[in-house]
């Protein structure tokens, strides 16, 4: 088996990296070994980010912000170190763009319900438009559905090739002067596919449209510099790379969260307040709204030390060697169809599939019973399985603990269930 | 939970194909985007056939072929009846053992009782009863005629 992986390069020391994730150990279904390859739904949790989110709760957990005693500001201390760890992540000017949520769906609600309630020139009412793509998660439709039915606005959407890429042909029909937001997936959480960033910032630029973009299966995987990207907004969550559930970011640029109305209030939002109105704190706090995700957000900035350690560029090699390598043999699997791009070029680590007839809910149970974790189902972007006229798909998703042996486990639970329903 | 009797029904699917009928009900099963478009016919009380067409997994079409062999030629109110039973068992979590007196009334649907104890897929074993159950309300006129409805 190993003979086989040689050829392949820019693989990490999975067999290091394997220890920090105690639960990589274990065995399911009278001990079978565990094959995890369900990283788009949620990562693994390494030790280092467990331990730091113990030491919390055992040594500095208070309310943030409020307090003058001792555990009250050291715990500030770690919810806004854990800010600036994430702002270096991701390459922000300033720390103060990163506002943390709950989750990358609210931060996508967030910013489609700054838009509902901003002045002009942000406003989005019954006379402008927000675009969208079909290949995105419900999480960055249903929010912009809710915006138009509520204001009146035109929802727009790009649509997709026959080979799971963005449809970009006929762009300045769809992004126009109308145009207020433009709202898309970096990569795609069902195809896989990595977008083309710039072609699209350029047109929202040239027309003046803000321009958000959804990179909960980027940030995990690839290093993510939000200047680079040009982008206004960008969106990502906590949980699927080795943080935490309950934590997200938005990152803003700084004049827009300055201008920005806000959407939750509560405490820690506020300036002051009196009973007729009140005035509202400088951003990220205006738009952190009642006690947040302390222990949370501290864990995410232990997941950040954690990943920046071995090195998001090094984590993406590993990946692209990985998802080149399943594609390969995942393709050498009669009946199987890659729904989505059939090679690692453009492409993230999440690969979706059907094989022959045979229901992807049989194929992921076939493939529990072997101990192979994979998710099965429309991944929560049902019109891309509209699109391709399917009811679902089994996707397999890999990340830096991942290994070629994985993908050989995988392949010989296809070939299995083949068997089994055959 | 995949037993032989249930991969036989999947494969080799009984009564399948939408025929004449009294009334007609599309359910999905949102989750997983199982479906099935069911017909029933009576003639007075007794089940003259239950035809189906639909797409899903393995457990959701062995479970309407399932449903085709037991109920037609049935009275109204024994099928009921083996409805209520198998609903009983989807519903035990695994913990229902089927005795003799249940394998009686279901036959080759206790071969589903693994089914019950993966709660992610019960929904899929009863997607084809919860339509019929509709369909022979709406057959017998006793519903307001809502044809799409989810059984989630």
């Amino acid at each position: 088996m190993t003979v086989a992986h040689q050829g392949l390069s820019g693989l990490l020391d999975t067999e290091a990296i394997r220890k920090d994730f105690p639960i990589l150990d274990r065995t399911i279904h009278d001990g079978k070994k565990l094959v995890y390859l369900d990283n788009a739904a949620t990562s693994q949790t390494p030790r280092q980010v467990l331990d730091v989110l113990n030491e919390y709760y055992e040594q500095h957990n208070a309310n943030v912000h409020r307090g003058v005693h001792v555990l009250a500001e050291e715990a500030t201390a770690l919810y806004e170190g854990a800010r600036d760890k994430v702002a270096a992540f991701i390459n922000a000017p300033s720390r103060d763009e990163v506002i943390f949520t709950k989750n990358a769906s609210e931060s996508l609600n967030l910013v489609a319900n700054m838009l509902g309630w901003a002045d002009e020139p942000y406003r989005v009412d019954h006379e402008t438009e927000i675009v969208i793509t079909e290949m995105e998660h419900h999480s960055n439709i249903v929010p912009w559905q809710l915006l138009s039915q509520r204001t009146g606005a035109k929802l727009k959407w790009f649509g997709l090739t026959d080979d799971g890429r963005l449809d970009l042909s006929n762009i300045d029909e769809v992004i126009t002067e109308k145009t207020k937001i433009v709202s898309f997936v970096l990569v795609s959480n069902i195809l896989g596919t990595h977008n083309p960033v710039e072609a699209i910032v350029r047109r929202a630029q040239e027309v003046g449209a803000l321009v958000l973009i959804d990179a909960s299966q980027a940030a995990p995987h690839m290093p993510l510099d939000v200047q680079a990207l040009q982008a206004d907004f960008v969106a990502f969550t906590g949980h699927k790379m080795c943080g935490p559930t309950g934590i997200g970011v938005l990152w803003g640029r700084q004049e827009l969260l300055e201008d920005l109305p806000p959407f939750l209030g509560g405490g820690e939002m506020i300036e002051t307040v009196s009973m007729n109105s009140s005035t509202y704190a400088p951003a990220p706090h205006k738009f952190e709204a009642g006690t947040p995700p302390v222990s949370q957000a501290v864990g995410l900035g232990a997941a950040v030390d954690y990943l920046s350690a071995i090195g998001m560029d090094k984590i993406a090699a590993h990946e692209h060697a990985i998802t080149e390598y399943a594609v390969k043999r995942l393709l050498e699997v009669p009946d199987l169809r890659i729904i989505g791009p059939t090679t690692a070029e453009e492409r993230g680590a999440a690969i979706s599939f059907t094989l022959g007839d045979i229901h992807p809910h049989d194929v992921g149970q076939v493939l529990d019973e072997e101990g192979i974790a994979v998710r099965v189902g429309h991944h929560c972007a049902r019109p891309v399985c509209l699109r391709y006229g399917i009811p679902a798909t089994t996707r397999a998703s890999f990340y830096l603990y991942s290994t070629p042996g994985e993908i050989d486990a995988l392949v010989d639970g296809l070939e299995h269930v083949r068997n089994f329903f055959g | 939970m995949y037993q032989e009797v249930i991969l036989d029904h999947y494969k080799h699917p009984h009564g399948r194909g939408l025929r004449d009928g009294d009334a007609e009900v599309h359910h999905v099963n949102p989750t997983c985007g199982d479906e099935i478009t069911l017909r029933v016919k009576y003639d007075g009380s007794t089940i003259a056939d239950v035809s189906y067409e639909g797409q899903g997994c393995s457990i959701s079409q062995a479970s309407a072929s399932v449903l085709n062999d037991l109920l037609v030629g049935k009275e109204l109110g024994e099928a009921r009846k083996i409805q209520e039973v198998f609903l009983e068992l989807m519903q035990s979590k695994g913990k229902l053992e089927p005795d003799d007196a249940m394998e009686e009334v279901l036959e080759d649907a206790v071969a589903f009782a693994g089914v019950s104890k993966y709660p992610a897929r019960v929904k899929c074993a009863l997607l084809s009863w919860m339509a019929w159950k509709d369909a022979t309300a709406q057959a017998l006129g006793e519903t307001d005629g809502a044809a799409e409805r989810k059984t989630a």
